[in-house]
């Protein structure tokens, strides 16, 4: 695993990584099976489903009925890879894949896109700011919140054998290229992108890019902040935080989700228990999203490199 | 006929084995359970492939029965087939047991799928069809679902699915006892004509008297010939059947049973047994 972060963007977006990582990731294992809702043409995988409908099962708009029958793929031998918008990946079929997934041990991999403000002109219908919560409450779940496309590839190819439900959060778009291709990233492994003193900022998804950038924000200031990738939102990787926070003295959690139940949460239940820190959190504030481009839903629900730099300054008057 | 007898005195045995189970925890879902006992005596007794010494093996026969709470008809047939001894019907629903009031596939041996939440069974079943056809294993899967559970939207979605999909290995069973927790479903929620909707889902459909076994095995029988439609058997059926006095309960979808009782209606269900085995 490499680091080549300089806030330029990965040139790939990732439903094309995806539209040609499912087809990839068929070829080498048969027992691969990729289950959607009406979305192939989403991620660009449509036409291949076409010419494989033996490995690729359009399931129609019927979520519930999609993860159950994942569920019996499962159980048939199968390892299921199942897509669909982040909404109706989590809410829309959460007692499918709570009982059918993980009480009854059918593993299968879920992938939903879209999450929080990366749905943009779909609006607050389709936003989620709540499926890391939903996910993070069933028991063995792995839930992930990618934040570049070669990390994507990595952990779509660990969940694909991995026991339990798995669900992998990612918007369908470019993002800021973090890791150099090929890198591998351990599930349940966080990553320290950049050492610091003064403060750590946990981030996730499309809030590590954020981070990265407030953290030369706040370098300009005189702040050492240090940066960790905690893409695993569980299992956390509950030895960083509790070094961390003990290193620097001063938390901030920035998240595209509600500051209820996702990786704020998460980081939160840590320090509560093993070492109580000043902390904050860069979240949405308990609210449902709107429709809007990108960049104005970061300003709107407070999601910018300067929201993340001014929650760290805020957070060491607190040391 | 000696088939037909041989399964009578199965059901019987079913029967007497589910009030076992539930007697011995002192209440439960007497009604659906009681309901299904003579599918389940025509599957188990004849029609499924199945080896009680190894529950996994992948080219069995598969059961999904999605109305859960069904468990103790269940438990008591997979006990009566040597899936793990009789006496263990007296554990169900005890601390650690492995027979929950609901069907649990990582508990109880020869449980196929785990069911509960009403509809999932559905879905999970025609997975589990698609895969076995996928993988080209011959096997089967039986699906029972209750006429109640079909209110879920679920059932609907995973029924359309199995028609899309071509599902020629998956038989629906569908136990039509005419009632739900809270009474009738013609009061509560009716669905209409159950055999014209399977038709319009395209399934090939039959109606039968679901407490009947001979009728049960002709219907079952069709359906070993697969092809690429699903099949539906609308089971026309009595919850509480054969147990007069838990049939004519108008409420009887959980009920207590007694010493008294579970004495009275196990003895009477031997006789009637015995009565079968003697004919054959």
């Amino acid at each position: 695993m490499k680091i080549v972060y300089d806030g330029t963007l990965d040139p790939r977006q990732c439903k094309a990584v995806l539209g040609e990582l499912i087809p990839a990731m068929a070829a080498e294992d048969p027992e691969l099976i990729y289950l959607d809702a009406d979305l192939m043409n989403c991620i660009g995988t449509a036409k291949w489903a076409a010419a494989n409908p033996d490995r690729a099962i359009n399931c129609g708009i019927a979520e519930a009925n999609m993860v159950g029958v994942a569920c019996g793929l499962a159980s048939a031998g199968f390892k299921p890879i199942v897509h669909t918008f982040g909404p109706f990946a989590s809410r829309r079929c959460y007692d499918q894949i709570f009982l059918s997934g993980g009480y009854a041990k059918n593993d299968i991999t879920v992938i939903g896109t879209d999450p929080g403000v990366t749905a943009t002109m779909n609006g607050g219908t389709h936003m989620p700011f709540e499926d890391v919560a939903l996910y993070r409450a069933l028991p063995g779940a792995t839930v992930i919140d990618v934040s570049d496309p070669t990390m994507l590839i990595s952990v779509l190819r660990q969940c694909k054998d991995r026991k339990g439900v798995k669900y992998i959060r990612v918007g369908r778009k470019q993002y800021a290229r973090i890791y150099a291709d090929g890198s591998e990233l351990p599930v349940g492994k966080a990553v320290v992108l950049r050492g610091g003193t003064d403060a750590v900022i946990f981030a996730a998804g499309i809030m590590v890019h954020e981070a990265l950038q407030a953290a030369s924000i706040l370098e300009a200031e005189g702040v050492s902040a240090a940066v960790l990738d905690m893409f695993t939102i569980k299992p956390l990787d509950v030895g960083a935080v509790e070094a961390w926070a003990k290193k620097t003295g001063a938390v901030v959690v920035a998240e595209n989700h509600n500051r209820f139940g996702g990786l704020y949460s998460a980081v939160s239940e840590v320090l509560a228990e093993r070492c109580p820190t000043p902390a904050a959190c860069v979240a949405v504030e308990d609210e449902f999203g709107e429709v809007g481009p990108q960049g104005y839903l970061q300003q709107r629900f407070g999601l910018t490199a300067e929201h993340v730099a001014e929650a760290v300054r805020n957070v060491l008057k607190r040391k | 006929m000696e088939g037909t007898r041989k399964y009578k005195a199965l059901a019987c045995q079913i029967r007497a084995a589910a009030i076992e189970a539930i007697h011995a925890i002192g209440q439960g879902h007497i009604g659906g359970a009681l309901s299904i006992a003579d599918v389940l005596a025509v599957l188990y007794g004849g029609e499924m492939r199945f080896d009680p010494q190894n529950p996994a093996w992948p080219e069995r026969d598969k059961l999904v029965c999605s109305k859960g709470h069904a468990g103790p008809a269940v438990y008591g047939t997979l006990a009566l087939m040597g899936f793990f001894p009789y006496e263990e019907l007296k554990t169900l629903n005890r601390p650690g047991t492995k027979l929950p009031s609901h069907c649990d596939r990582n508990k109880t041996p020869g449980v196929d799928m785990t069911t509960g939440s009403l509809g999932q069974g559905t879905s999970l079943a025609a997975g589990m069809a698609l895969g076995d056809k996928l993988k080209g294993r011959s096997s089967r899967t039986f699906l029972i679902v209750g006429d109640g559970e079909s209110n879920e939207g679920q059932v609907w979605e995973a029924f359309a699915f199995a028609a899309a999909k071509k599902l020629g290995n998956l038989v629906v069973l569908l136990d039509w006892n005419k009632r739900q927790l809270d009474g009738w479903t013609e009061d509560i929620y009716p669905m209409g004509d159950y055999v014209a909707k399977f038709q319009a889902f395209g399934f090939d459909t039959v109606k039968v008297d679901g407490n009947d076994v001979a009728a049960l095995a002709a219907a079952l029988e069709r359906t070993r010939a697969g092809g690429d439609r699903p099949y539906a058997i609308v089971m026309d059926t009595v919850k509480g059947a054969g147990v007069p006095e838990v049939a004519e309960k108008a409420m009887n979808h959980s009920l207590p049973v007694s010493d008294e009782q579970y004495d009275r209606w196990t003895a009477q269900l031997r006789t009637e047994q015995k009565a079968w085995e003697d004919e054959i």
